[in-house]
This record gives C-alpha cells, structure tokens and sequence, in this order.
C-alpha cells in the first residue's frame, strides 16, 4: 500500500562506527558499519532492505528504534530525534521490533499474557488491554492459540505471536530483521501474509529485513545495502531487473525472476524484472502466441 | 558400507504422561556416497532422525546398522562412530570455542587421540576444503563473518575425517551468496571424497539444485523417497503438510496447464529454461510465424 503519506522515517548523513577492541580493551580497529545514510520513509509504505551478512542492514535497522545511536548524522521517528532520551519510550512504542530468532522473544507463559506485555508496560488501562491483544492476535491470525502456552507452538507461530506483542503497542511502524530466517516454507508463509495484513489492512508501515527474495516483491520500495551505504534503491521490479548487479552485490533475485533471465539470455524476449509466477506465465503464453 | 534404518521409533518422554512419538517405523538404506536431502515442517522428526544416526539419541525400537554392524551392540564402539558420522547442528558457529580458528578444528581430532602433527595436519585439510583463506587461520572464531564462522564449523567436523556428514539447516540465515559458496562447498568436497552428505534444509530451492535423492519427513513417518522431480511432483500433498516445491515447478505445472507441451518435472531453473526452450522450439516448427524471439 502506497498512500505516500507523511515521513516517519528519516535519517540525515547517518553513520554508525562499532568499536573493536582487544581483551586488554584498547582499541583494535573502528567498523563504520553505516555510513553516510540518508533516506526517507512515509508512514504507510512497505520497505524491504536487502544486503548480504555484515552490509549494515541490521545496524540501520536498530537505529529506528533507538536500540543504537548515531556516530555521526541523526535520525527522526515520526519527528522525534532518536538522540533525544526524553522520547525514547515514545520512539520504541512508535516503531516496533521483530528480531530473527522467536524463542528470544516470548516471554509470557500463555499466549495472550504475552502479547499483553507491551501494552500493559505501558500504563494502558486493563480493559483496554484485552482489546488490543484481541484485535492483534486476530490481525495475525493467531486468535484461537491465545490460551496456548507459547512453547506448543510451531516458529511460525511463535513469530506471528511476536508481531502480534509489537502490533497490541499500537505502533506507527514495524521493524522486522529477518523474521523467517528460522522458519519452514509454510511458517514464512504465514509470516509473510501476517505482516502484508498489517500494511494492507492497518497501514502499518513494514520495515522487513531479509535475505529471502521472494518475499520482498509486494514491497513498495526496496534500499539494497552494501558497506553501510545504500548502493541500490527502487521499486521491486527495478531493483529485480538488475540480475547481475545484485549478484555482485552478494544478493539474488526470486527464481521466477532469474528463469525469465535465463530465457532472456537465450534469446527469449520476456520483459524485465518479471516478479511472479502469474506474471511469468501470461508474459510466456503471449510470446508463444505469436508475440 | 551402508547405514541401514530397520524399524527405528523413538517416542520423546517414554513412560511418563507426556510422551511423544517422535518416529515411526522408519526403514531407510543411506547408500555410501549419496547426496540426500531431508525436508518436512518443524516438528516432522528430521532432526531427531539425523540425531539417530550418530547415535547421540538412541532408539526406543528398531536397529540401526552402521558397516553391517548393529550400533546398539553392547560393545560397539560410540566413540568410533561419532567420528565416523559427523554432525553439524543448526547454528554451528555458537559453539566455537577456541581462542583461534586453527585451535578450534584441531579439538576435534585431538580428542580422538591423534599426535600432534596428524591433528594439525587435519586441522589445516579440513579448513582449506571449506575455503577459508589462509589469513583467517589464526583469528580469533569471533571476529569473523557468519558465513567464515559456519566453515570453521564444519571444518571442525571435517577434521575428524567422517565418511557420513549430516548438516542441519547449513545456509539458515545466510545470504543468497554464502548460501550458494556454502553448498558448493559441500557438494565440491562430496565429489572429491565420495562421502556421503545429509542436508536437513527448508529450502526447497536449494535441495532440488544439489541432492540426488530426497526424504520428505511427516509427522515422525517417511512421506516420500526418491529422485527431486518424483518427489516435488506431488506438490500438492507437500503443500498439505506445510512444505512447497521449488517456483519453477509451480511454473512449470502452470504452464502445461495453460496448454503448454512442456515436461513439468523441471525442479532446477536449468531444466526449467531448457524444457521451455525445447517447447518453444517444437511449437515454432509447427505454427508459422516466429514466437518473439531473437535468436
């Protein structure tokens, strides 16, 4: 969903050094792990940032919520300067976070306690509480488990349970950092349609973090991220288009993406950045209609 | 010499009120030399059964035999066996160790009781066949990256000259290109030693690329055994027990629907392009006018 609506996120010359030191704590050697970023995100977009292990993507990401400060540059949550320690608490109920490994994350012993966590932190009201653990477990469509005890569940599950404690903070925006890294096909699968509802049908803003191509193609604009710079950004399908750069870059493109490029090579005239199967199909059966 | 599953269950908490059976009646021959891919949702008993194999979970029923010999012999040497089947757990690199990466593969033939020079000598083979660069030998494991940490992992493993390794999600949360030079890797070193790999993997994609034969796991039963396109033919039943084919085998299958005369067995997107370009071609003979293309 693009309704182009106002900033919420922005970040200005960000960069970010880790520090390396030795056991004896002087220091080895300074990573500038983000360097020199400047982008904007709108409240409503679906933003996916792709980079290989160790390009800054997840530094980037913890900056949204305040989990690391800038070096250098600043960042604003929906206005709010993340250096500004008066609004932390505002900054991390604005912009939640989903982390890659869920069993990290859970800590209630029954679902619904669980996601009630964040809200409860909160000072909301008891009855308001229960509204919204109901209204975010059934946005991710995990209603009937909120008696469950979390360890029954399956990764999936558990997964979308997490979303579910983020979403019941009633946050502007959403930060995923590779939630499905853990997962099986049908657990990324549910992830995946989970956190589409919740910029489709909330207007969430998404900022999903992954290494799984297809996952990304309904996003509204993808940041491509290497040596903490963003060397790419653009729709999907631009972005898809560039099969060999995004090899360079350590990345990949979906497979029905690289099948058209395969065919491409061998002098099949498929358009660029094919993104789905569908589209795949149609685009070959109108060749071989006699294009 | 074959590793022979003969009427293995396992049942988790035997005799207690929460007991769970795990496996049932598994009867499997892994051949030497084979390139196997194990796939099934969470909870389906693959890695209890790759945990079967090295004998680190043993039995409630049934045999297993390793070189003809019955593992659950009373004299039956463990310890010889581990070493012989190597097991790299998901996220292999949390248990590093060591103060430098040489150290770290060189623990593994060290315990089993080598002199010094053989250990090293090992230690240096297995790292070398991962590719990890030279320079790297005398980092610490921590300062690596992901991908460099997961070889020296499995390096660690590869010391102890297995004839069986059993990898467990190897690529999970790396890139698309650590993940492709991990699995080239394995399938380099499979070439070049003949031993015999087992990839527990969620991606289909990469199962379909690399193995010879695949076992789909559910619900602690064999669902299915065989050949890439035999297996992913049943997309539909996979689907059903929260499993998928490869894309290019939904391409495939959707375009034979729509009238295509292809062969929808493709499972890799080399034999996708090449059946396409096949039908392309046998189509253009037959209708006049040409297809689009730009030969």
């Amino acid at each position: 969903m693009n309704t182009a609506g106002s900033t919420i996120v922005k970040t200005d010359k960000l960069a970010f050094e880790y520090i390396r030191r030795d056991e004896e704590g002087n220091v080895e050697g300074i990573t500038r792990a983000v360097d020199d970023v400047s982008l904007d995100m709108r409240q409503g977009e679906f933003i996916a940032i792709l980079g290989h292990n160790g390009s800054g993507k997840s530094t980037l990401a913890k900056h949204i919520n305040a989990i690391l400060y800038p070096t250098e540059g600043t960042v604003w949550v929906d206005g709010m300067d993340t250096c500004d320690d008066e609004q932390l608490w505002n900054i991390r109920q604005t912009a939640g976070m989903v982390f890659q490994n869920p069993d990290n994350q859970i800590i209630g012993q029954v679902v619904e306690e669980d996601v009630g966590f964040g809200p409860e932190n909160m000072g909301v009201p008891t009855a308001e509480i229960w509204e919204r653990v109901e209204e975010s477990l059934r946005a991710v469509g995990m209603y009937e488990y909120r008696k469950y005890s979390p360890n029954k569940l399956s990764g999936g599950q558990k997964q979308r349970v997490s979303i579910a404690g983020v979403l019941a903070m009633h946050p502007k925006c959403i930060v995923l950092d590779e939630p499905t890294a853990m997962l099986d096909p049908n657990g990324r699968r549910e992830v995946i349609r989970a956190v589409r509802g919740l910029n489709e049908v909330e207007g969430v803003t998404v900022i999903l973090i992954t290494h799984y191509m297809e996952e990304i193609i309904h996003a509204d604009r993808v940041f491509v991220m290497d040596k903490g710079k963003v060397a790419m950004e653009g729709t999907p399908r631009r972005i898809f288009s560039q099969v060999e750069k995004l090899k360079e870059l350590r990345l990949d493109v979906p497979q029905v993406t690289l099948l058209a490029y395969e065919l491409q090579k061998q002098g099949i005239a498929l358009p660029d950045g094919i993104l789905t199967q569908e589209e795949f199909v149609r685009e070959l059966l109108k060749l071989c209609a006699g294009g | 010499m074959p590793i022979i599953l003969d009427h293995v269950s396992y049942i988790y908490g035997q005799d207690t009120e929460m007991s769970v059976k795990a496996l049932k009646d598994i009867n499997l021959v892994l051949p030497d030399g084979q390139f196997i891919g194990i796939i099934g949702h969470t909870g389906s008993g693959k890695s209890t059964l790759v945990q079967h194999l090295n004998g680190l979970i043993r039995a409630t029923e049934g045999h297993i035999y390793y070189n003809g010999e019955d593992i659950y012999e009373k004299d039956y040497n463990m310890k010889e066996l581990r070493s012989k089947v190597g097991l790299v757990f998901q996220y292999p690199e949390h248990q590093l160790f060591e103060t430098d990466v040489f150290s770290d593969v060189c623990f593994g033939p060290k315990n089993l009781g080598l002199d010094k020079k053989e250990t090293q000598l090992r230690a240096y083979d297995a790292l070398r066949k991962v590719g990890l660069p030279d320079e790297c030998f005398y980092q610490s494991p921590f300062d690596l990256s992901g991908g460099q940490k997961r070889r020296v992992a499995i390096a660690g493993v590869l010391a102890m000259k297995p004839q069986v390794l059993v990898l467990d999600e190897p690529t999970a949360g790396l890139d698309p290109k650590g993940r492709k030079e991990i699995l080239d890797q394995i399938a380099g070193l499979q070439k070049e030693t003949g031993m015999t790999i087992i990839l527990v993997s969620h991606s289909m994609e990469d199962v379909a690329e690399y193995v010879d034969r695949i076992i789909v796991m559910n619900r602690g039963e064999v669902m299915y055994d065989g050949i890439p396109a035999e297996v992913f033919r049943n997309y539909r039943e996979l689907e059903a027990v929260g499993l998928a084919a490869p894309q290019v085998t939904y391409i495939m299958h959707k375009l034979r629907e729509r009238g295509m005369d292809v062969n929808a067995d493709a499972t890799t997107i080399g034999e996708a392009a090449e059946e396409i370009v096949k039908a392309i071609g046998r189509q253009s003979r037959v209708s006049t006018p040409g297809w689009g293309g730009n030969p």
